[in-house]
């Protein structure tokens, strides 16, 4: 492409777009335009953007750079049109670029090898001699046999009294700077496709509740083609601590009035139907219906009988196997004693739910208190029976993350053979070699050419070994 | 017995290490080289038992199976890690190039990294993990980014040795670039450590790292402060480039050619590419896939990576340009492991707090 003249306009924007200075001038430029999109708030607050520039630069400057990052669409850099047009430039020029190398490193990769003339092996950066006991004819065989061991094909020739014998090997690493390029391309492709034909969304599905649609950007609905039912919601802690050890939603999938698929998601571990996937995300209380829950508490009697009862705020319910009433008459999702004694709500979320339960027998009131569901030892009554308090249902939404992406497979494939190529590129290179032996009075002459792309230490190591065991079989040979 | 007496001694093993290379660069007595890697090598191993005795100790406590219970959940304990990848990778390349004097060059980066760690008091509680951090992807992705980072950090020393030993003009561009690079790594260091021992004692680490970062030099509340510390910041940015050269002569001490140099430099970047590619990037987007249904979402602490990965990927291409061999490339090896760093106390130290102070 060098040697030839380039004439012609499209010549020459054909070489700009192959050019590998092209591409580093894109890595410079998506490398410094990603920084400022990392300090700025990606639709964010506008104000917190100008307080971060004000941070940065003073009073003074910030409302101007304000207003003109905001022209250049930096608050939204990666949705913005020049951030998408140096990914596609980006790409173009990595396709031209492949295009243009592809034929000669497709010959190289099948060219065949063959015989080299003598002088031209001493040439090679990596190149030996030694002479070794023996005429051509049988050192020949040693050869043979020594490149067999460290896995070479060999092809020979006899040359009147002389053998010349060519090998390589690792040819087709020369391809995995190729599989890496496109596998990039492979990685922007299948995040096309989700973009295009995928959609994310976020839906917060209350305890009990049923939902065909997420809400997706500003309040958009898209429809599931199914209902998610949201069956129970909890949350576990580590010990005693708020520090949440794990979420976890049971989910049913419902298809024309019938159940199809129930799962229990938590972070990390999602729900997949029909190529939409739920994703444990958030939680919270439905607003104004903390009043509204169901209790479920099971009852123990002294003697072990139980049962599970259902009341709600307000009601009342038997413990089992005793005369003893029990009403409930407040709740709180987050209970706790000050230092007073008083009790109050610490948090709008049921962190630590608790419920205020006045017991009577027979008109008289013995005993009234909280029972936490966090602390079993609350559950426990002066008469020995126990309210177990097992959940507070129909309060809680969890929030899923919703998501449709068919490009995300092209996407992981992209990855993997990104992963390929590079380990191809890098670990593994294409080796060549020349030997030929040549005879002298009564010994013969092994003169060794050789070249490595990529590492080539390692192949004149590889080389040294070869030469070592020439030398000792023919010790041994003798 | 526990892990933090074995972490103590593998500390007390690097810097005495540190200080054994730097005799034997002085002195070129083989025997004091063959001390130097014994202790490096001491050190190695009673950190490598610390590591699982710390392993076993969270798997114990948190009852989760040994793999989800990785040591690598908290800034202290990536550290570690990445401290002991560095020693292993240093030691490999001692193996193999028969030459040790890079010891003098990365015990002191290990040594000085454990110390740090212990004197800032980092918080070293094993704490349980948030629902998020729990998963496989999480465990491979961060013991290959640090495998990773250890490889980039190893091509960031030699590719500023290379630049030190390779510069001669104070009018250089490249010399004013490893001038500058190295007086602000110790401007930063220096104004850190001022700020350190100001608040240590009041604060937490956590708070201290969030909130009271440079609040004694250039985020001062008196102007005047603020002007002194940048002054004194420009100052010593001089003094390095007006004396810097000094450090040539040192550094040639160590017998090693600038063609080793810059080939290390590749050869750690050819290594460390492919697994930050594999390990931080892609393991990182299925696990954020797998958490929240996202791959990509474009946070900082993502494009952080990605800017990472394009200025190695800028490194890997500029080579190919005819010119551009020598003193440009290692310039860019060193800026890769800048953003290295950044990507990994920056955007957590730096740009978490700026964003967090526009919220108040
Ligand atoms: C971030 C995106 C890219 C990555 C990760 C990447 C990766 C690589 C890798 C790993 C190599 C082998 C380097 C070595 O052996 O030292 C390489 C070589 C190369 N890349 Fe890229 N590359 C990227 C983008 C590009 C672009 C946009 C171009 C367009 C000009 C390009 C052109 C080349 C060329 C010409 C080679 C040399 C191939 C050869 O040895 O024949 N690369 N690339």
């Amino acid at each position: 492409m060098e040697q030839q003249k380039n004439n012609t306009i499209a010549d020459k924007i054909w070489d700009f777009l192959s050019s590998v200075k092209l591409a580093i001038v894109i890595f410079a430029l998506i490398s410094l335009t990603s920084i400022i999109g990392t300090i700025l708030e990606q639709k964010g607050d506008p104000e917190r953007n100008l307080e971060i520039l004000t941070r940065l630069f003073g009073k003074f400057l910030a409302p101007t750079l304000f207003t003109v990052s905001e022209k250049l669409g930096f608050m939204d850099m990666y949705h913005s049109w020049w951030f998408t047009g140096l990914l596609v430039l980006f790409s173009v020029n990595l396709v031209i670029c492949s295009l243009d190398r592809l034929p000669r490193i497709w010959k190289l990769v099948h060219e065949p090898i063959g015989p080299l003339p003598e002088e031209n092996l001493r040439k090679f950066v990596i190149s030996r001699e030694i002479t070794i006991k023996g005429k051509p004819d049988t050192v020949k065989d040693t050869v043979a046999s020594a490149l067999r061991k460290a896995r070479f094909h060999a092809g020979e020739v006899q040359e009147e009294k002389d053998w010349m014998f060519y090998a390589q090997r690792g040819k087709y690493s020369r391809l995995g700077v190729f599989i890496t390029h496109f596998s990039i391309l492979i990685i922007l492709i299948g995040a096309m496709i989700g973009i295009r034909f995928g959609f994310k969304g976020y839906l917060n599905l209350p305890e009990g509740d049923v939902s065909n649609v997420a809400l997706s950007g500003t309040d958009r609905e898209v429809p599931f083609g199914f209902e998610i039912r949201c069956d129970n919601f909890n949350v576990d802690f580590y010990g005693r601590s708020d520090m949440p050890k794990e979420y976890r939603s049971w989910l049913t999938v419902i298809k024309n009035g019938r159940e199809i698929l129930r799962k229990s998601i938590a972070v990390n571990d999602p729900l997949t139907y029909e190529g939409i996937t739920f994703y444990q995300s958030s939680y919270g209380i439905v607003p104004g219906s903390l009043g509204q829950g169901i209790f479920v508490f099971n009852t123990i009697s002294r003697d072990g009988k139980s049962t599970t009862v259902n009341p709600r705020l307000g009601e009342s319910f038997q413990v089992s196997g005793t005369a003893l009433t029990a009403k409930i008459i407040d709740f709180s999702p987050a209970l706790r004693i000050d230092e007073h004694g008083h009790a109050a709500t610490y948090a709008n979320q049921m962190s630590n739910p608790a419920v205020f339960i006045e017991f009577s027998e027979g008109g008289k009131n013995p005993f009234s208190g909280w029972i936490l569901k966090r602390h079993p030892e609350t559950w426990q009554l002066p008469d020995g029976s126990r309210v177990e308090f097992i959940d507070y249902w129909g309060v809680e939404f969890t929030g899923l993350q919703v998501r449709k992406d068919p490009g995300v497979w092209v996407v992981y494939f992209g990855c993997i053979s990104m992963s390929l190529g590079l380990f191809i590129a890098f670990f593994m290179s294409h080796r060549r070699l020349w030997i030929k032996v040549v005879e002298e009075k009564n010994t013969s002459r092994v003169i060794i050419g050789a070249t490595a792309n990529k590492n080539r230490a390692a192949f004149e190591r590889k080389i040294d070994k070869i030469l070592s065991i020439l030398g000792k079989q023919q010790e041994g040979g003798k | 017995m526990d892990s933090s007496l074995f972490f103590g001694l593998s500390t007390m093993a690097y810097i005495s290490a540190m200080m054994v290379y730097f005799t034997y660069v002085a002195f070129k007595k083989s025997q004091i080289g063959v001390i130097a890697t014994g202790i490096t090598i001491i050190g190695f191993i009673s950190q490598t038992f610390a590591i699982i005795m710390r392993w076993k100790e969270f798997a114990d406590l948190s009852g989760m199976g040994f793999l989800r219970s990785a040591p690598l959940t908290n800034l202290y304990e990536s550290m570690v890690f990445f401290v002991w990848c560095l020693i292993l990778g240093y030691l490999i390349i001692e193996f193999k190039f028969k030459n040790r004097s890079f010891g003098a060059f990365i015990t002191p980066i290990a040594g000085l990294a454990l110390a740090f760690i212990d004197l800032t008091g980092v918080s070293k509680e094993i704490q349980p993990l948030v629902p998020a951090l729990k998963s496989n992807w999480l465990l491979a992705h961060v013991t290959m980014s640090f495998i990773a980072y250890a490889a980039f950090s190893m091509s960031f020393s030699t590719g500023l040795m290379y630049l030190i030993t390779t510069t001669e003009k104070r009018s250089e561009s490249a010399y004013i670039f490893w001038t500058i690079t190295l007086g602000l790594f110790a401007v930063l260091l220096v104004s850190m450590g001022i700020d350190f021992f100001t608040f240590k004692v009041k604060v937490r680490p956590e708070i201290f790292i969030h909130s009271y970062l440079f609040r004694t030099s250039f985020l001062h509340s008196s102007s005047v402060i603020n002007i002194i510390s940048y002054v004194l910041a420009i100052a010593a940015l001089v003094l390095v480039w007006r004396y810097g050269y000094i450090l040539r002569t040192v550094i040639t001490k160590f017998n090693v050619t600038p063609d080793m140099l810059d080939e290390i430099t590749y050869r750690s970047i050819a290594v460390g590419f492919p697994i930050f590619t594999l390990g931080g990037l892609i393991f990182g987007a299925i696990w954020a896939d797998q958490a929240w249904g996202v791959y990509w979402s474009w946070d900082p602490k993502e494009t952080w990576s990605l800017i990472t990965w394009f200025i190695y990927a800028f490194y890997l291409h500029s080579r190919m340009i005819r010119g551009w061999k020598g003193k440009k490339v290692a310039i860019v090896a060193v800026m890769g492991f800048m953003a290295v760093i950044f990507t990994y106390l920056g955007v957590n130290l730096l740009l978490s707090g700026l964003h967090a102070y526009g919220s108040r």
